[in-house]
């Protein structure tokens, strides 16, 4: 195919959002359970039935259903499954989201410039990155909790330090491609700035990779959080969070098997609907990103 | 390719090197490791001078540095706050028990992991694909902890068939190594499905097959070989997340190990301990991932050129 000196290239598919939408139906159960998830952490004080905290000895124990007040059932120290579940879904929500948006941040930011000025700059992110990468979250974690002391702060900071490596090298791949774009050249012909050209000209156009990384990570992040929590490095014990309720019913399993349970059924319904949503915004947005099977 | 290994050596070890001066500066960050250190029947001003000259401690920080870097080499990281025993020997006690864990969980997660994405790709669409399909999908998904715990349940509590803590005889492994092996194995069969695919496609099967070879001579024999690269670099990437599992797993079913032994350390605040488990994971997890880097260069020969 014969083409012009210059042309506006685009990376972009010309097809509009209504027709590829219809093409690919919404993904309704993964968005409804998504749904759940986030009216649950915007209104839990509103929502949830009890203070998650607070304690009932008489009613300890309650298994799920033999008490109208309690749907889900009580724990060992009588407090409210069902609302230290909403109140959990709070957790997971605030801790994945910050852990999240500054790991988006760092890593776009740190994609950008190595893909975009590329050099010495981009040997030495792309070393420190793949140091990153390669090395295991909880053990980082831990070295993390040695330094500032279990609590929320600690886990933030740990599942930062792994997951904004993912983000700068998806992001510095798609640079490196968007830069040999005409519009890019152009722009740096007529004598636009570095900064205005990487946020006006190239930042757009790996806006849909970054919204991919970004959703297909979430299901992680939520798994890594509870994990830490799970091993007490996060929130201290007794707070509601999906990862520490399981820990707390570890122990009574045999005798009160619903309080380890119940949360664990939660995380594994908000990864699997992250995961599917993830899937297919993929596949909706980048039809090129789709791996075979 | 010696010149690739050399490159990956040299890098493994910066990395250690980083990873140790981190470890270094974390005990030094959190306070004056001389009062942690201290006996708690000693606290008198003299006491306290004495462990820190004791400790080194009144040397300059980068004497004190190299100090630490010639006992880490020797895995000598000085004596745990708890039992008064030297690291070295918590080390060699616990790292067997890992090890074990991490190969079985590896072995069992190719051993299964492979045969069902090769068959899922093979019968495409069959009720195996689609049961391989929410074995892994699940495996993604379900936390481990939690899946451990339920396990416990299941097979320890309600069935009474399998132990659930400790680590005495082979049955004992075998809850702990399939938990640690489930998400791994999604990864390997949902890859193996879709590079098996990809490989059964190409023209050379297609000529395989034209030549007149059966199918299983042109699946296990043909194909496998370059369906199996993809593998290879996946389970290379899944250490990282086998180390992550193997401190879970050993936590939920109170297994010896290196991750239990790092955790309690953490939790405890015996630095010694934490020094010790932490720069022996990274050191196993730099090396392994080193000996899959050059597996790697054999498997591909275009690499290796």
């Amino acid at each position: 195919m014969a083409t012009p000196d210059l042309v506006l290239t685009t990376a972009q598919p010309q097809q509009s959002w209504r027709q590829r939408l219809a093409e690919k139906k919404l993904p309704w159960i993964p968005i409804v359970v998504l749904l759940v998830l986030l009216v649950c952490a915007a209104f839990a004080p509103w929502l949830a039935p009890h203070e998650p905290t607070s304690l009932n000895v008489i009613n300890s124990k309650l298994a799920p259903f033999e008490s109208s007040e309690h749907p889900l059932g009580t724990d060992v120290l009588g407090r409210d499954m069902m609302s230290r579940l909403i109140y959990g879904a709070r957790t997971t929500v605030q801790i994945s989201v910050t852990a999240l948006a500054l790991g988006a941040i760092i890593g776009t930011v740190v994609g950008l410039v190595s893909g975009y000025w590329g050099g010495w700059a981009d040997a030495v992110l792309m070393r420190i990155t793949d140091a990153a990468l390669g090395f295991p979250t909880i053990l980082l974690a831990l070295v993390v909790v040695v330094i500032m002391d279990p609590g929320p702060l600690a886990i933030i900071l740990a599942v930062l330090l792994t997951v904004w490596a993912r983000f700068a090298r998806m992001i510095r791949g798609d640079v490196l491609t968007v830069k040999g774009y005409d519009f890019v050249t152009l722009a740096r012909i007529t004598g636009v700035k570095s900064p205005i050209i990487l946020w006006r000209h190239i930042f757009p156009n790996v806006a849909n990779t970054l919204m991919v990384i970004t959703s297909l990570m979430v299901g992680q992040i939520i798994l890594l959080e509870a994990a830490l929590s799970f091993l007490g490095l996060g929130l201290s014990p007794g707070a509601p969070a999906w990862g520490i309720m399981v820990a707390e019913g570890q122990e009574v399993i045999l005798d009160v098997w619903w309080l380890s349970l119940f949360p664990g059924v939660a995380i594994t319904v908000v990864v699997l609907a992250f995961n599917f949503f993830g899937d297919w915004l993929r596949d909706f947005l980048d039809p090129k990103l789709r791996r075979a099977g | 390719m010696w010149q690739f290994i050399g490159i990956r050596v040299i890098q493994g070890i910066f990395t250690l090197l980083v990873i140790s001066l981190l470890v270094f500066l974390a005990t030094r960050l959190t306070g004056d490791p001389a009062l942690v250190l201290l006996p708690p029947e000693a606290s008198s001003k003299a006491d306290y001078e004495r462990v820190k000259k004791q400790l080194g401690l009144d040397k300059p920080l980068s004497t004190q540095y190299l100090i630490f870097l010639s006992g880490a080499v020797r895995g000598d990281f000085g004596l745990s706050i708890r039992d008064r025993r030297p690291t070295r020997d918590l080390l060699l006690e616990r790292l067997p028990a890992t090890l074990q864990l991490a190969l079985a969980g590896m072995v069992l997660a190719i051993v299964i992991g492979v045969p069902l994405g090769i068959l899922s790709a093979v019968k495409r669409d069959s009720f195996l694909d689609k049961g391989a399909k929410l074995f892994a999908v699940l495996g993604m998904a379900a936390p481990q902890f939690w899946v451990a715990i339920m396990l416990i349940l299941l097979f320890g509590a309600i069935l009474k068939v399998l132990p659930t803590y400790g680590r005495e005889g082979p049955e004992n492994f075998i809850l702990p190594s399939f938990v640690l092996a489930w998400s791994i194995m999604a990864g390997i069969t949902r890859l193996g499905r879709s590079s098996m695919l990809e490989v059964l496609d190409s023209d050379y099967v297609r000529f395989a097959r034209i030549k007149g070879l059966k199918d299983g001579m042109v699946v296990w024999k043909h194909a496998l070989r370059n369906a199996l690269i993809p593998i290879l670099t996946f389970s290379g990437i899944s250490l990282a997340g086998l180390l992550n599992g193997a401190i879970v797993v050993e936590q939920v079913f109170a297994w010896p190990g290196l991750g239990r032994l790092m955790l309690d350390g953490v939790l405890q605040r015996n630095f010694p301990v934490v020094q010790a488990a932490v720069m022996a994971s990274a050191f196993f997890y730099i090396l392994t991932a080193l000996i899959v880097d050059i597996l790697y260069v054999y498997a591909d020969p275009r690499i290796r050129h």
